[in-house]
């Protein structure tokens, strides 16, 4: 498998990136090659690293941007699609580039891959119990519910035998129940009583007089949350790559890190507001790369990274997510006439004037508009080579 | 030449009535334009001292003609002062955040240190409404501040409470004035007003500028009438108005009146600034249309900023129709005869080449044919007069050319031109060729370079823009020729290559093995620029023969080794390699084509990997002469054979049907199991969803495999002998899915990715019974479209239809307003001498361009070096 060690030893010289020694090593690895032959190959891969070198000048910025938007007109249109798990929904396509591109606070489809510690990750059933750490669950999956009407009660009678299959005790739903409709659910016309012992709570109105407000406590006992993370609807448990793998519907990043036997190392969500505000910009770029990338690749587009690496950095580049757009990046340029010639072009002159912008004239629409060479490419060069006349 | 002035800088403020005053040569009073003469009234709107428009008349204030004299401003008095419209917010937030009997900012200077930041640390921001709390007191003055109230478009007025009652004043624009006035500069600075060139009473016009004439042209029309620019009529009406203010004024008219009239000025002036503003009714035209004014000028895509601005109409360009010519090389561009004649390139006559531009302007503006010598159409003299060339003078005046004057000579052979196909998505949409002039009304071109231009023939035009100057010329030929944008910087990998005809014609003469004869042989390389041919594969009977490898080798560089699988590969589990049976394990030793078929995956435009290995070894030169080879050879192997596709061609056996029948009652059958099963409730629902949904994704489901079990049987009965199966295989065009639809079923439709449901109540035609949920009830369609639909399907097909029509539509303009915030974001930013990327202001963006300093286009599909490619190269082996 290796490489003769004389070889390996001029390849770990060569001044090469990491991943290109490594392909020298992978490909050349139990092959039969003469000193001669090994001479050329490194001289050749030395050789055309270098040609591979961006120029100086070069407009990186125009590049990615087209290379980003010219795929857009080839993909679908259609919102919803079932990635990777039939059960969850996501958006994919053009809407979820543009998405991204706005850095939307909430995306429309917000999903969570949470991958498990070594201790849950090989069993399903305790993967399962994981999820049931996760996974918004609503207190009438956890015991019988009925409507008292005569003595204006909703009783509920909690199932043991699901609470000891959800590991959670009743007396632990019976504390939280009756707290999160006050805190979450903000109803807080109700009294309650606990029955430690059969496992029953009885929830009764203040206000006795209406029927109206027995049935709206009723609503509010059968839904109110009292195991997982409010915010996710639900936990698909599926197998991939020799280990179990929670897919979720909803996101709350924070909350799930919080749940032992979760991989906080490895589990992503595609909200990247949630991602900067929980793990900061530098995950949240990383974020915005993956998810681009992840959404062309799937419409089976192929764009290199570098061009999204330049937008996610353009879009961090102040410590916060900026849209690409009139309210981000483009809004918020130096430039008077290149904000006036994006949008809402009226206004941006009219607050200049006021507040005595000047433009330095820098940037490409600029230089356009006045009619002067911009700035980039062939533009940007200031020296002339003068022919030396030798005799 | 002189290095041309660059322009530093450009500072924005506001005009002070007395700056407008300054630059004003005429007060403006009559509301009149043109006397019964046509002769401009004086002080008039059309005064001759805002300059001309009509040719002949000449500028009273520059003494210059029309084409000459830029225009001076004029102003108009007003009778009382206006609100500027697109100020009222300013006017709202000072009016809110400034004392009405003393003027200064209602926070004390600690407070407002709070906000704004130390007089050395102004990294705070400016002063907001939101810092002011409302109706509090003075801090400076102690006087009482009272609630402003604004209401769209410009009225403004303050809140009093008169005996526990609120009651509103009015304040009008004289109120408002005098108390921006007395507001003291160094309160401004905190609200992000600068008082040197933007005093807040400048907002409240006193004295309004008139537009030079030359901005506001009036046109003549047939029948001799003139017609006023929309700003004129607006200046008429405002003169009109203003004048009579003044009279009223003067006169001594009741309140009522001069209110009245000081709104409607008002009005006159907020839309002479501004037609579209909120809750005011836009000024029309006398025909109903709403007048464009300033604010409209400026606006939007066809305005001053993106219309004229960052774009502009160009001369020395052209546009027709396109239509292929596999004969042309990818580099070059047919151009028609009429085309040629017109577009000119100016060559200054030097005493190098006078003898050969005289005789140029001899041959005169009209080139009989293509072959015929380029002509010219002028020639410029020192002075910059032109002459015309036609048919009388041409001997004269090639005789008086000489040295430092110029020849617009026409297109010929061999210039460079940039053509163009909208819409221009990336830096391949405009491109370098060469003229070719061809007679005809078209341009031409290799269908070869259709895929980054993304054209195709059933109609399209495109553009031609030619390089007037030499250094306009040297970047057209060194950066922007086809030569140098094989490679996409989009992945790095060649998207010029096959399409098409050549994907077939070459996987017809290199599938398989096959033997050609000299003539043959000679007939398929005679356009491929083929010096001598390789010894023969084999001699029978004194006859020479050579393998269809061979043939395809000669085009091949010498030098070329590689191996990778063909589109044809089906990616079996342990792969044969060279006796591979559909031949699809291509094997390039020493430019020689040892085994497998060249098809998509070798020449492709987007794949072509031999394309892509030539381009990396031996550079983009010889792999733009490849590509040309590569044209030519496959259009007479597809030629050779010949290569059609009939209705017949999707015709399948007895046994075929009745197995495809078959299929589809079964499904038919399991799909009315499923439900029958639904209807009794016996249905398991899965995880997370919902017993309908469940059924309807088994249906779908089952349908799905029925579609593609029948596609099976078809592929099955035709083989590469069929036109539709070669194409799909090559990867020229068209899928199994497409054969499938042809001959065997054309499967589902659906809408959203669901089964069509809408309709009438409970069913989609009023054909099925209410409820029904079979599969031919909600748009399965069994039938081939050659077999013909019948009603009810047609009818669905037609609705599925749809759906991919509206989609297209939508996408397109919302991925053209993607790209257009992504190419304004990201535009000024460019890869430094120190290898940063940085913007064009010098802030820095990333470290290493990509993180590791390789350029896109130049890698290898992402990586920086193709280590693959070279080991395969030297040491000859697959790898």
């Amino acid at each position: 498998m290796a490489l003769a060690e004389k070889y390996d030893k001029k390849v770990e010289a060569a001044d090469l990136p990491v991943k290109t020694k490594d392909q020298i090593r992978k490909f050349l690895a139990d092959k039969e090659i003469t000193d001669t032959q090994f001479k050329q190959i490194l001289e050749r891969v030395i050789k055309e690293y270098l040609s591979t070198r961006i120029e100086p000048c070069e407009a990186v910025g125009v590049i990615a941007a087209q290379s980003i938007g010219e795929p857009g007109t080839q993909m679908t249109m259609r919102t919803f699609h079932y990635a990777g798990v039939a059960e969850i929904n996501v958006t994919l396509g053009l809407p979820r580039l543009i998405e991204i591109m706005d850095a939307r606070k909430e995306p429309s489809t917000p999903t969570m891959t949470v991958y498990l510690e070594e201790e849950y990750r090989n069993d399903r059933d305790k993967a399962r119990e994981v999820s049931w750490q996760i996974e918004a669950a609503p207190l009438h999956e956890f015991g019988d519910i009925t409507t008292d009407m005569e003595n204006m009660h909703v009783v509920v009678h909690l199932n043991t035998k699901v609470c000891d299959k959800r590991k959670i005790s009743p007396g632990e739903i019976m504390e939280v129940g009756p707290k999160k409709i006050r805190d979450r659910r903000h109803y807080r016309d109700f009294e309650h009583d606990i029955d430690e012992d059969k496992a029953i709570i009885t929830f009764s109105p203040k206000d006795k007089e209406s029927y109206q407000n027995l049935f709206q406590l009723a609503e509010h006992v059968r839904n109110v949350i009292v195991q997982g993370i409010d915010d996710i609807l639900r936990v698909v448990v599926r197998k991939e790559g020799g280990e179990y793998i929670l897919y979720t519907e909803g996101s709350n990043l924070k909350d799930v890190f919080d749940v032992a036997g979760v991989d906080t190392t490895r589990t992503r969500t595609n909200n990247i507001s949630e991602c900067a505000s929980v793990l900061g910009i530098e995950a949240a770029r990383n974020a915005i790369i993956f998810e681009a990338v992840s959404t062309l690749n799937e419409q089976g587009i192929l764009v290199d990274v570098r061009h999204l690496m330049l937008v996610a950095d353009m879009m961090c580049m102040e410590g916060e997510v900026k849209q690409i757009g009139r309210h981000g990046i483009a809004g918020e340029k130096e430039s008077v006439l290149s904000r006036a010639a994006f949008e809402v072009t009226v206004n941006h002159l009219l607050d200049a004037a006021v507040a005595n912008e000047t433009d330095e004239l820098s940037g490409v629409t600029e230089n356009v508009i006045v009619g002067q060479p911009i700035q980039l490419g062939t533009g940007d060069v200031k020296l002339i080579a003068v022919r030396q006349h030798d005799n | 030449m002189p290095s041309p002035k660059r322009i530093g800088q450009i500072e924005f403020g506001l005009l002070s009535p007395k700056e407008i005053r300054e630059m004003s040569v005429r007060k403006i009073i009559w509301a009149d334009t043109y006397d019964d003469d046509g002769f401009p009234y004086p002080q008039g709107l059309m005064d001759l001292n805002l300059g001309v428009i009509d040719p002949g008349l000449r500028c009273k204030t520059c003494d210059q003609k029309a084409s000459e004299c830029p225009g001076h401003f004029g102003h108009i008095e007003l009778a009382k002062p206006v609100i500027h419209v697109g100020y009222t917010r300013l006017i709202r937030k000072l009016l809110r955040v400034t004392c009405r009997s003393c003027g200064r900012v209602l926070l004390s200077p600690e407070e407002i240190e709070k906000v704004v930041g130390t007089e050395d640390d102004q990294t705070g921001d400016l002063l907001s409404e939101k810092d002011v709390k409302k109706e509090r007191i003075c801090p400076h003055c102690g006087d009482q501040q009272l609630k402003i109230n604004f209401e769209k478009p410009t009225t403004f007025s303050e809140v009093v409470v008169e005996d526990g009652k609120k009651v509103e004043h009015k304040l009008t624009p004289a109120d408002i004035r005098s108390r921006m006035e007395k507001i003291p500069n160094e309160d401004l600075t905190p609200l992000g007003i600068n008082p040197d060139v933007a005093r807040p009473e400048w907002t409240i016009l006193t004295v309004l500028p008139v537009p030079p004439v030359t901005m506001r042209p009036s046109i003549i029309l047939e029948n001799g009438q003139r017609s006023e620019d929309d700003l004129t009529h607006k200046l008429v009406d405002i003169i009109r108005i203003n004048q009579r203010f003044k009279e009223n004024q003067d006169a001594g008219a009741p309140q009522l009146i001069i209110e009245d009239l000081w709104e409607l000025l008002q009005y006159h002036v907020t839309t002479y600034m501004d037609n579209e503003v909120a809750g005011c009714p836009p000024a029309r035209h006398r025909s109903g249309r709403p007048l464009k004014t300033l604010s409209q000028r400026l606006k939007g895509k066809d305005g001053r900023f993106r219309g004229s601005l960052s774009g502009k109409r160009v001369n020395f360009s052209s546009r027709t129709v396109i239509s292929p010519d596999p004969n042309l090389s990818v580099r070059q561009v047919g151009v028609p005869r009429a085309v040629a004649n017109e577009m000119t390139i100016p060559v200054r006559v030097t005493i190098h080449n006078i003898e050969e531009l005289k005789q140029i302007a001899r041959n005169g503006p009209l080139r009989p044919d293509v072959n015929s010598p380029c002509g010219a159409n002028y020639v410029i003299r020192p002075d910059a007069r032109r002459l015309r060339l036609a048919e009388g003078n041409l001997d004269t005046v090639a005789d008086m050319i000489e040295p430092t004057w110029t020849v617009e000579r026409h297109l010929r052979d061999g210039d460079v031109v940039l053509f163009n196909r909208q819409p221009s998505l990336h830096r391949m949409s405009i491109m370098a060729h060469r003229v070719k002039v061809m007679e005809g009304k078209t341009f031409r071109l290799n269908p070869a370079v259709c895929p980054p231009y993304n054209a195709d023939f059933d109609g399209d035009e495109m553009n031609m823009h030619v390089p007037q100057t030499e250094e306009a010329r040297a970047e057209a030929t060194i950066l922007i020729s086809v030569q140098e944008n094989i490679l996409s910087p989009r992945f790095g990998g060649p998207i010029i290559g096959g399409i098409h005809d050549h994907v077939s014609g070459i996987f017809m003469l290199t599938h398989d093995t096959r033997w050609f004869k000299k003539e043959e042989a000679l007939y398929l390389l005679r356009y491929s620029g083929i010096e001598r041919m390789p010894a023969p594969g084999k001699v029978e009977n004194g006859v020479e023969y050579w393998t269809n490898k061979q043939v395809f080798s000669t085009i091949l560089p010498t030098h070329l080794n590689m191996v990778f699988q063909a589109s044809s590969c089906q990616n079996c589990d342990t792969c044969k390699k060279e006796l591979c049976e559909r031949d699809a394990y291509v094997r390039i030793f020493d430019g020689i084509l040892e085994s497998g078929t060249i098809d998509k995956k070798a020449i492709g435009a987007f794949d072509g990997q031999i394309v892509n290995r030539i381009i990396r070894q031996e550079g983009m030169s010889r792999a733009t002469d490849f590509i040309d080879d590569m044209t030519k050879l496959s259009i007479r192997a597809i030629m050779f054979d010949g290569f059609s596709f009939g209705i017949d061609d999707e015709d399948l056996s007895k046994t075929e049907y009745g197995q495809i029948d078959e299929i589809l009652k079964n499904a038919a059958l399991d799909v009315d199991r499923r439900i029958k099963v639904y209807e009794d409730g016996q249905l398991e629902p899965m995880p997370g969803r919902t017993v309908e949904e469940t059924l309807e994704m088994q249906i779908m489901q089952v349908l799905g495999k029925a579609r593609d079990l029948t596609g099976q049987i078809a592929g099955q009965h035709l083989g590469l002998g069929n036109s539709a199966v070669l194409m799909a295989v090559s990867g020229a065009r068209g899928s199994m899915l497409n054969l499938t639809q042809m001959a065997g079923c054309i499967g589902q439709q659906s809408v959203r990715g669901e089964r069509i449901v809408r309709g009438y109540d409970d069913r989609t035609l009023p054909h099925f019974r209410k409820g029904e949920r079979g599969s031919d009830a909600h748009g399965f369609i069994q039938h081939s479209y050659k077999g013909g639909l019948n009603p009810t399907e047609f009818f669905f097909h037609a609705i599925g239809g749809r759906e991919g029509l509206v989609d297209t539509a939508v996408r397109t303009s919302q991925s053209g307003y993607l790209q257009r915030r992504l190419i304004n974001a990201l535009q000024d930013l460019k890869v430094a001498y120190d290898g940063t990327v940085r913007t064009t202001g010098g802030r820095i963006i990333q470290f290493e361009y990509g993180e590791d300093g390789t350029d896109p286009t130049r890698s290898a599909f992402g990586d920086p070096v193709d280590v693959k490619g070279i080991v395969e190269s030297i040491i000859k082996e697959a790898v």
